[in-house]
């Protein structure tokens, strides 16, 4: 089980026999680090920087339009709105579960785990597709919800649903090999000392996993707010209600509005972006 | 404050941890737990301090049935084998930890508590370090916040589950001293697991012999060691030699030597095992007529001021150790290839269940 956990154990690396000392030939060292650096920019940093340069392109004050039109605002606010609902549910959810399968034995728990990282291995369109069976107008809870005159498909509930069900893994992903690693005896000492539960977690248990939790957190937030797939089957594409930043881009790419729809793709990407830097920090915060 | 176990038993799945243990800890002893591991010494230290819940069977502390007491409830102090320093906190606040989550009616002054962290620190010789976070200590120095931490809350019981085990001889050796001159000095009741007889019989007033669950034998050191309860305690504490023969109106006969049975041995007539320590072995040269097992002297070392004899039994060729003192070993003059004859000057005698 602990195999299947550890996603972020290092990895193994076989070595051949050293030749000189460790170091491989300069020939070799420039290959690999050129074609890594050259793969790199091909792949990633020329999108980025076409990203910023297509979005610009019309110049400063067709950038700001496109992106303080009506439309493009609320879809801005809509997405805010769904990592409002998505990350601190999943927050939630991830460290109730990785409590649960780091520090405790019970039957199910195998499946626990499956079941978490079932969001990963589902298409988006399918998981969106999903609740579209389930909620939608002819899928099993249609005519029950249609006669509450409850929305689900095609209006906000739908789109919380598919962002929360794509994001589920990231935070209790981060967590469980993390507090797998440092076991329970800091908890007990904890309770032998005198403090209650709450104490217990408050004061140990989470300031043992805080930088995990952000990590997770950094991530879920991220893939929240680029969520694509999932949300574009149940959404409905209702312009100024059910638009996400995402399929915003789409609809203005489809009009041939490409500055908008690059103008609006560059918030995202500046996202992505802060995103990194935070992330970095993190990582450099726990190594110091 | 003592401490009364009672029946405890306690399973895991098919496994049998702690089978039905009784035993009493009287108020200011210091008590060790011995046993191999799987012994059901730590289940039971654990049980003690509400960490575990026994199956059946009852905890009293001071009279007072604490079975179902939780285990924030039951002001024990408890020092884990791997320190469970609290890691992201400095060892100011790990010692203070316990007096902080009082509830607010009954919890120090910040004032008062940073009193009595320094006043445990300087107890513990490592008040300097107030300010570092435990990754920055060595394992004997953990140890020693941990016992600081565990004594904060003025535990009524302190339950130490291996505190050395993870540290090298050297520090364990001096730990074990500290340990009992702190114990002398705070008199707080205490029960600590050990696998090292060394260390139990060093440090603790008592010491209770486990073993697959059950208690071997409790006693004093001196009791424990020179006169064991049980074959598996004779075996667990300091070398020993097992003779197989059989017993017969009071006489044990082990090939062609016959041995007078001590008084107050369970030995029925039958199979039986005799049990003598190395340097309880008289030895002599052969002579014919000689009354004894007789033997020959394969190697001889020696080791300060004792010589280590290993010989071999002429009828069944079994090797035995012996301990002689280094200027009797050269007052014989011994060499290798002798033949000698042996003469235990103490032995214990147990009904073999195994052959018979």
């Amino acid at each position: 089980m602990s195999a299947e956990l550890a996603i972020n154990a290092p990895q193994v690396i076989a070595r051949k026999p050293a030749r000189k000392a460790t170091s491989e030939s300069g020939l070799v060292r420039f290959v690999l680090i050129g074609l890594a650096l050259s793969y790199f920019a091909l792949l990633v940093l020329t999108p980025l920087f076409a990203v910023f340069y297509e979005a610009l392109k019309k110049g400063a004050e067709a950038y700001f339009t496109a992106i303080t039109e009506p439309d493009a605002l609320s879809s801005i606010r809509l997405t805010l709105m769904v990592a409002a609902v998505a990350v601190p549910l999943n927050l939630v959810f991830g460290v109730a579960a990785a409590w649960a399968i780091a520090k405790f034995e019970f039957r199910g728990k195998s499946l626990l785990i499956t079941l978490i990282d079932l969001p990963f291995s589902v298409s988006p369109v399918i998981s969106g597709l999903i609740y579209v069976l389930v909620f939608g107008l002819q899928g099993w809870l249609g005519p029950w919800l249609q006669a509450h005159d409850i929305k689900v498909i095609f209006a906000l509930p739908g789109i919380f649903l598919a962002t929360v069900f794509v994001t589920v893994p990231f935070v209790a992903r981060e967590l469980i090999p993390l507090m797998q690693a440092q076991g329970s005896e800091e908890e007990e000492a904890a309770l032998v000392l005198g403090a209650s539960g709450w104490q217990t977690f408050f004061r140990v248990t989470l300031p043992n996993i805080k930088w995990g939790i952000v990590y997770g957190v950094i991530l879920c937030n991220a893939r929240a707010m680029g969520e694509f797939g999932a949300v574009a089957v149940v959404s409905g594409h209702i312009r100024g209600l059910t638009n996400t930043m995402p399929l915003h881009v789409e609809i203005l790419y489809n009009e041939y509005q490409f500055s908008a729809a690059f103008a609006v793709a560059s918030l995202l990407a500046l996202l992505a972006l802060v995103t990194l830097v935070i992330k970095t920090l993190v990582e450099w915060r726990v190594k110091h | 404050m003592s401490i009364e176990v009672r029946n405890i038993r306690k399973s895991f799945d098919e496994f049998k941890a702690v089978d039905n243990v009784s035993l009493d800890v009287p108020t200011g002893e210091l008590v060790a737990l011995l046993g191999p591991s799987g012994s059901g010494k730590t289940t039971l230290l654990r049980i003690i301090a509400g960490l575990e819940q026994a199956d059946s069977g009852e905890v009293l502390f001071h009279g007072e049935d604490a079975t179902s007491a939780h285990v924030s409830e039951r002001k024990v102090g408890f020092v884990f084998q791997h320190y469970a320093l609290f890691r992201h906190m400095t060892v100011f606040e790990n010692v203070a930890f316990g007096l902080r989550v009082r509830p607010r009616r009954v919890r120090p002054s910040e004032e008062k508590i940073r009193e009595k962290v320094h006043e445990l620190l300087q107890l513990v010789q490592l008040d300097w370090l107030a300010g570092h976070y435990p990754h920055q200590l060595s394992g004997g120095q953990r140890q020693r916040i941990a016992l600081a931490r565990a004594l904060a809350v003025e535990p009524k019981v302190l339950l130490l589950d291996e505190p050395f085990g993870a540290l090298d001889a050297k520090v364990r050796k001096e730990l074990r001293a500290w340990l009992r001159r702190l114990h002398d000095e705070v008199h707080v009741t205490s029960v600590f697991v050990t696998h090292d007889q060394e260390e139990a019989l060093e440090v603790s007033d008592r010491i209770v012999v486990m073993n697959q669950g059950r208690v071997e034998q409790i006693g004093s050191p001196e009791e424990v060691y020179s006169r064991p309860a049980t074959p598996f305690v004779f075996g667990f504490l300091g070398n020993v030699n097992v003779f197989h023969g059989r017993t017969h109106d009071g006489w044990l006969q082990l090939g062609d030597a016959r041995f007078e049975v001590p008084d107050g041995t369970d030995a029925r007539d039958g199979a039986a095992l005799a049990y003598v320590r190395p340097h309880e072995i008289e030895i002599e040269r052969f002579s014919p007529g000689a009354k004894g097992i007789t033997a020959q002297l394969q190697r001889a070392l020696v080791v300060g001021a004792t010589a280590r004899l290993e010989l071999e039994r002429e009828d069944n060729a079994q090797i035995i150790e012996a301990e002689l003192p280094e200027h009797r070993f050269r007052q014989l003059a011994l060499k290798a290839g002798e033949t000698l004859i042996l003469r235990p000057r103490e032995l214990r005698v147990f009904h073999d269940h195994a052959a018979s």
